[in-house]
């Protein structure tokens, strides 16, 4: 299953006009300065927000398409979307978040809790838990509802560096048991190169495949390791 | 002492408050996510029995709901029986005299609520009725309980609107506040500071709450 979308929205600063193919199996990752449209896009793709003019088709289902006056509600279009500081239901427990709309397959959260290191926090209110621990609840929450497309939404930068990584690796090996497609929205370069299978950088609401080459040239002359990192992915997670 | 008076001044305000909760409750909704043109215009009207003087809204319910009023006139012939001077009728009055005090508390809640909740039921394939139940009802339940606290003190406190549209009839229509009324007319000022006395605890105890609930809120 593949997502395709081509969409135009008019924000207050620009146009974003977009048009991409996500493949099954591949976590696109997009990335560009604050403010270029990535969260936009995001909703626009979760039915939270609706485009001037747009399409948008996973597998052979319609999701939007303006000309044809077609909209599926948030609802029917079963993503899994992790937003940054999206907070969990207060009124109940890690357990309850997590299975907030999964019906009886309790085994399921049972085995994501248990897989994202919170099972033994699953009594707790979200208030009770660290952000980092929150955070792997909101990936359960996601992930519960079998979702058939996930995104994530800067899901890890309001997080401390440390527990950033752990869960970037986390993702990373998660990653490979995913049968969907991933779009995950960053600002940062490193965490781009680390987990991308494609990269898609947009600025001021256009993809544009040479701004990571530019915006890594300019810091080159002040900074030479930075030009090694982007060679060298793995490297980069120590700058 | 009136004690069926008092009673019955009970039983209307408990009466009232509940079917005002049910009414309330998704009318709030509307009011505090949907942007219906013409909102400001509906709620100012909701709003109205704030502003009018108890007398006024008492006299249009009583046209309204006399046997040539459309909605007395309907009662008529549904159940045989007049509206005017009954229970039922006082709590229908009641209901519309307080409806003001049952919106703000309950739509203030809702609006407090994050909006990417909301969001991210949808996400997770909550139809509306459910982000309701399941969403908003849990995480509004002070404001909620502020909100029937105050219609219930206000349906207690009623007095011109019941007057003019439910009268004086004992066991039926003569409210606590009434009863005092007729009290203090009758010159047995002893009965009324009784009545009066047992009402101040009540009220007293109640605002204390509304107090708490809506802090802990915050």
């Amino acid at each position: 299953m593949n997502l395709q979308i081509r969409i135009r929205k008019h924000l207050p600063h620009f146009e974003l006009s977009i048009d991409v193919n996500c493949p099954a199996e591949t976590m696109t990752v997009v990335i560009g300065p604050s403010g270029a449209g990535k969260t936009t896009l995001m909703r626009i793709i979760a039915g939270l927000d609706k485009p001037v003019e747009g399409f948008i088709q996973f597998g052979d289902e319609v999701w939007l398409d303006t000309k044809r006056r077609i909209f599926l509600p948030p609802q029917k279009r079963r993503l899994g979307y992790v937003f940054q500081d999206y907070p969990l239901f207060p009124h109940l427990s890690i357990h309850d978040n997590a299975a907030f709309a999964t019906g009886a397959r309790k085994d399921v959260v049972q085995e994501l809790l248990e897989r994202f290191g919170i099972r033994h926090l699953q009594d707790r209110k979200p208030d009770a838990v660290s952000g980092g621990e929150r955070q792997r609840c909101a990936i359960c929450q996601a992930l519960a509802r079998e979702p058939r497309l996930l995104l994530l939404d800067e899901p890890f930068s309001a997080l401390d560096v440390f527990t950033r990584r752990d869960l970037r690796d986390e993702l990373r090996n998660l990653k490979e048991e995913l049968r969907m497609p991933v779009i995950y929205v960053t600002h940062d370069v490193n965490e781009a190169l680390y987990l991308a299978d494609d990269l898609l950088p947009i600025v001021e609401g256009r993809v544009d495949r040479e701004w990571m080459q530019r915006s890594l040239v300019r810091v080159d002359d002040a900074r030479p390791e930075r030009a090694k990192a982007v060679r060298e992915p793995r490297l980069s997670l120590a700058y | 002492m009136d004690w069926t008076a008092l009673f019955l001044s009970l039983k209307l305000a408990l009466v009232a408050t509940t079917i005002l909760m049910l009414v309330t409750a998704p009318l709030a909704c509307l009011m505090a996510y949907s942007r219906l043109p013409g909102k400001a215009f509906l709620e100012a009207f909701i709003n109205l029995p704030l502003a009018m003087p108890p007398t006024v809204v008492g006299f249009y319910l009583l046209i309204m709901m006399g046997p040539e009023g459309w909605l007395g006139g309907l009662w008529t012939r549904a159940t045989g029986s007049p509206l005017l001077f009954t229970f039922t009728g006082i709590v229908i009055a009641s209901i519309i005299y307080s409806i003001p005090f049952a919106l703000q508390p309950m739509r203030a809640a809702f609006e407090k609520i994050d909006p990417r909740l909301i969001e991210s039921a949808r996400i997770l394939g909550l139809s509306p009725p459910a982000i309701f139940a399941r969403v908003i009802i849990p995480n509004s339940l002070n404001g909620i309980a502020a909100s029937a606290i105050l219609v219930f003190l206000h349906t207690l406190g009623a007095f011109g609107v019941i007057l003019m549209v439910g009268g004086s009839v004992p066991g039926q229509t003569r409210v606590a506040s009434v009863a005092i009324y007729e009290a203090v007319e009758t010159l047995q000022y002893g009965s009324a500071a009784m009545m009066s006395l047992a009402l101040l605890p009540i009220c007293y105890i109640f605002l204390l709450v509304v107090h708490r609930l809506t802090r802990s809120q915050s």
